[in-house]
């Protein structure tokens, strides 16, 4: 079959702004726009620059928005979204900057994880064999640490995109999910034991109150590590543990009283 | 300027991030580059689990003659009898570090069947260990504050008077080169599945740390032994071994379970190797399902698909259409992992002073001939923090080195000669193609002497086309076809090292079958050979295997 892709170019070494570029080339039936690329690279312009290794939707290096939405290339059928012969248009992930072509650069993305102090917090030294966990707990937590970091809830996270849009430094932009369901995976965890500082840090400012639950994170994620879900879980264990006195947590208890003594909303 | 530290680690996957950690914890100036981000490495394809003894039932002593048997007698077993008895040691510590292994019903971590294995004893994450791992390493490292250049790409080693001081590498997103000078550079880059086409392995295991040490001095060892790994999709996508280790068969166009005529007391668990050539005779001698074969999980229930495999139960709807629910998939052998590498000892030492190696890229041996499956991730930590320890210990022991400037811009113009190359009419991409489908076709499953030498041949051919082709690309900022060069390169050399020793060992062993010497020859061939890089060529030599108390012995499955 014929695939055709519209894809957004970006040379910082050019000093001319992104354009974008069409390619119509012939594909096995069942080619990923990965494999498409891929393929443009061999045939027909060396030069366009994308991440790309594992062909298997495990090392999350080829995420990118692809007609519109963030996804990743290499789990994406051209066939699924181009019935009828349509052109796909190929971008890099949003709210990165661009490096190049579809070469987003994911420093901001990784100064987000880190601010979640992304490591297990033991209590004292461990015990002299492992830790004897639930298996019931353990599971879900594998769901969750599915993520393999790449980056789509981010790109298409509304909040962070309204906050960048309104010139707001990265630096002081919403956690954004992906950070904030790998914080989830350590307060989850019963191994770890700094649930008291983490789930104060996450209540605050940039936290787990700024997500609006648009669920584009949940639509996007190709893990379905559902990091909304994560994000309302934390929310949660932060009002059990008495962390109220944040607005999204007034909020949300208001909310509750509201409707408990008058049944309305 | 050049930059300087005590352990300069190459490659950021489980190996490297192990040997950088460990490294760090005695105290020594430690760094990674990696020309991925850490949680990009190809370890993360690491579907099955990770081997050790922790039953009671169990001992170290067992799984080390199952590595042994797997290993067709040629693993060492002085490195064997280390790499199980301190295999606990490091699953307890992953768990330690946060890993999510699945568990029994009193809370201890559980254990899958696999093959080659007469007791189950490797520990999962459902079916993304390898992934899970990789990112509690990742976890660690930041905590740890270890210093990652991330997507810097190592060109060469700095080798003066004999040892190693350091390397070359590329920042990838300016195009900038950069010295770097260390007392000890541990490489840990993975494995060349790339060499190959199809493979299992991603595009970026394209055997850069094998080919940098091979070019510096360091022996290679053991390259005859590729392993094919029995259960892939048509593009090589991986098929944990997992789905037989939950019990899943494997059937024919007839609809028999053919491993019980080629290993009746393991059947599906029989080695990779076994179960690999007996898939591919089936298809061979007609009785596949359109080239392939059919692994059925059906029997095994919804719930425990989608609790136990369900990465590949997802995939297998992606990539083949098919409902592991429902159906069958189709399924055949694809080239998986090298059991060859740059020779160590069992602290990652390397003959190049200065040089320590540690995962896939190394060979110390413990996988010998052919590699039991949830060996491999355990090899990468045990050997990745034992390097790690030894290097920095060497580290202490030798003065910084005093790495010229200039060797920037000699290498600086090797590459600008790549650039500057005029259109020779061919192509990386078609060299690439052309290698991958020779080694599968001559030095796969199946080789004889006349296919070995037609590879041989092929090869060097390749080799002169690859002086002279070029890039259009000329780039600076992120040019991914300089680095699809140069990693062309890289696996030219291997290949020919590759196509190259199979030659010698007239036997068959292991992964190696030689149709022409179908037989195992302990007389001749209980040795490794050893591959060093000449200018003229590779040159062979052998060494011993060390035999500490497993007598070799038939090989039943």
């Amino acid at each position: 079959m014929e695939a055709r892709l519209r894809v957004r170019r970006f040379d910082p070494e050019s000093g001319e702004g992104a354009r974008y570029q069409s390619y119509a080339l012939e594909v096995p039936d069942y080619a990923t726009v990965l494999e498409v690329l891929l393929q443009i690279r061999e045939e027909l312009d060396d030069s366009l620059a994308l991440r790309c290794s594992c062909s298997s939707a495990i090392c999350g290096s080829c995420a990118m928005r692809i007609n519109g939405q963030a996804r990743l290339a290499c789990k994406t059928k051209v066939s699924a979204l181009a019935v009828d012969g349509e052109e796909i248009v190929v971008e890099p992930v949003g709210n990165m900057p661009v490096i190049k072509d579809l070469v987003a650069d994911m420093d901001p993305f990784w100064q987000k994880v880190r601010a979640v102090e992304p490591w297990i917090q033991p209590k004292g030294p461990p015990p002299e064999r492992e830790y004897l966990v639930p298996h019931e707990v353990m599971r879900p937590l594998a769901d969750v640490m599915a993520c393999i970091m790449c980056g789509s809830c981010v790109s298409d996270c509304t909040v962070l995109e309204t906050e960048l849009s309104l010139g707001k430094p990265y630096e002081q932009t919403f956690l954004a999910p992906a950070a904030l369901a790998k914080a989830y995976r350590f307060v989850g965890d019963p191994r770890d034991d700094a649930d008291a500082e983490r789930l104060l840090a996450l209540s605050r400012l940039e936290g787990i109150w700024d997500c609006t639950r648009c669920n584009f994170c949940l639509e996007v994620c190709p893990k379905t590590v559902a990091p909304m879900d994560q994000i309302l879980a934390l929310r949660r264990k932060a009002i059990e543990q008495g962390h109220e006195e944040y607005l999204g947590a007034r909020h949300t208890l208001e909310f509750e009283k509201t409707v408990r003594e008058s049944s309305w909303l | 300027m050049v930059l300087t530290h005590d352990v300069l680690v190459i490659g950021a996957g489980l190996a490297g991030m192990r040997a950088a950690l460990e490294a760090r914890r005695k105290g020594v100036d430690v760094a990674v580059l990696s020309k991925v981000h850490p949680v990009r490495s190809h370890s993360t394809q690491a579907q099955g689990g990770i081997n050790a003894a922790l039953g009671e039932d169990d001992s170290w002593e067992k799984h080390s003659f199952d590595t042994v048997k797997g290993s067709d007698f040629l693993g060492d077993q002085d490195s064997i009898e280390i790499f199980c008895k301190e295999a606990p040691g490091d699953i307890i510590e992953l768990e330690h570090m946060g890993t999510v292994f699945g568990r029994e019903e009193d809370g201890r971590i559980a254990q899958r069947p696999f093959g080659g294995a007469a007791f189950p004893r490797t520990c999962y994450v459902a079916d993304i260990t390898g992934q899970v791992l990789l990112h509690v390493l990742h976890e660690q490292i930041l905590q740890a504050g270890v210093r990652v250049y991330e997507e810097w790409f190592a060109t060469s080693l700095i080798v003066e008077d004999g040892v190693c001081r350091g390397a070359l590498a590329m920042e990838i997103r300016s195009g900038q080169l950069q010295a770097f000078s260390a007392k000890v550079v541990i490489m840990a880059t993975g494995g060349l599945g790339r060499v190959y086409e199809p493979s299992t392995n991603s595009l970026i295991s394209t055997g850069d740390g094998q080919a940098l040490a091979y070019r510096a001095g360091a022996a290679l060892m053991d390259t005859e032994f590729v392993q094919y790994h029995p259960t892939a999709l048509r593009n090589g996508i991986l098929m944990t071994e997992g789905a037989r280790g939950e019990g899943g068969y494997l059937l024919n166009s007839k609809g028999e379970r053919f491993m019980e005529k080629y290993a009746p007391k393991m059947i599906e668990l029989a080695s990779r190797d076994v179960v690999s050539r007996a898939e591919q005779t089936e298809i061979d001698e007609g009785r596949g399902v359109n080239g392939f074969i059919l692994l059925d999980l059906r029997h095994l229930g919804r719930e425990k698909i989608l609790e136990r495999l369900p990465q590949i139960h997802e995939l297998a709807m992606d990539i083949a259409g098919v409902d592991s629910i429902e159906e069958p998939i189709p399924i055949r052998p694809s080239m998986h992992y090298f059991m060859g590498g740059i020779k160590t000892d069992v602290d990652g030492a390397t003959l190049l002073p200065g040089l320590y190696a540690s995962g896939e890229c190394a060979c110390v041996t413990v996988h010998g001939a052919n590699r039991l499956g949830g060996n491999s991730l355990l090899e990468t930590v045990v050997f990745g923090r034992r390097s790690g320890a030894a290097a920095a210990e060497y580290a202490g022991g030798v003065p910084a080195g005093n790495v010229s400037e200039a060797l920037v811009s000699q290498e600086g113009d090797r590459i600008k000669a790549v650039l500057d190359r005029s259109d020779s009419g061919d192509s990386v991409a078609r060299i690439r193609m052309e290698m991958g489908e020779t080694m599968n076709r001559y030095v796969g499953m199946f080789r004889n002497e006349e296919g070995l030498n037609t590879a041989v041949a092929k090869i060097a051919e390749l080799k002169e086309r690859y002086k002279r082709v070029g890039v259009h690309d000329r780039s600076r900022v992120f040019n991914t076809s300089l680095l699809f060069h140069l990693e062309l390169g890289n696996m030219l050399d291997l290949a020919e090292a590759m196509a190259f020793a199979p030659l010698h060992r007239k036997e068959s062993r292991g992964a190696q079958f030689r149709v022409d010497y179908p037989q195992r020859d302990d007389e001749e061939w209980l040795k490794h050979v050893l591959v060093r890089y000449t200018p003229e060529g590779p040159s062979l030599d052998y060494s011993p295997v060390t035999i500490t108390r497993w007598q070799p012995e038939r090989r039943v499955y």
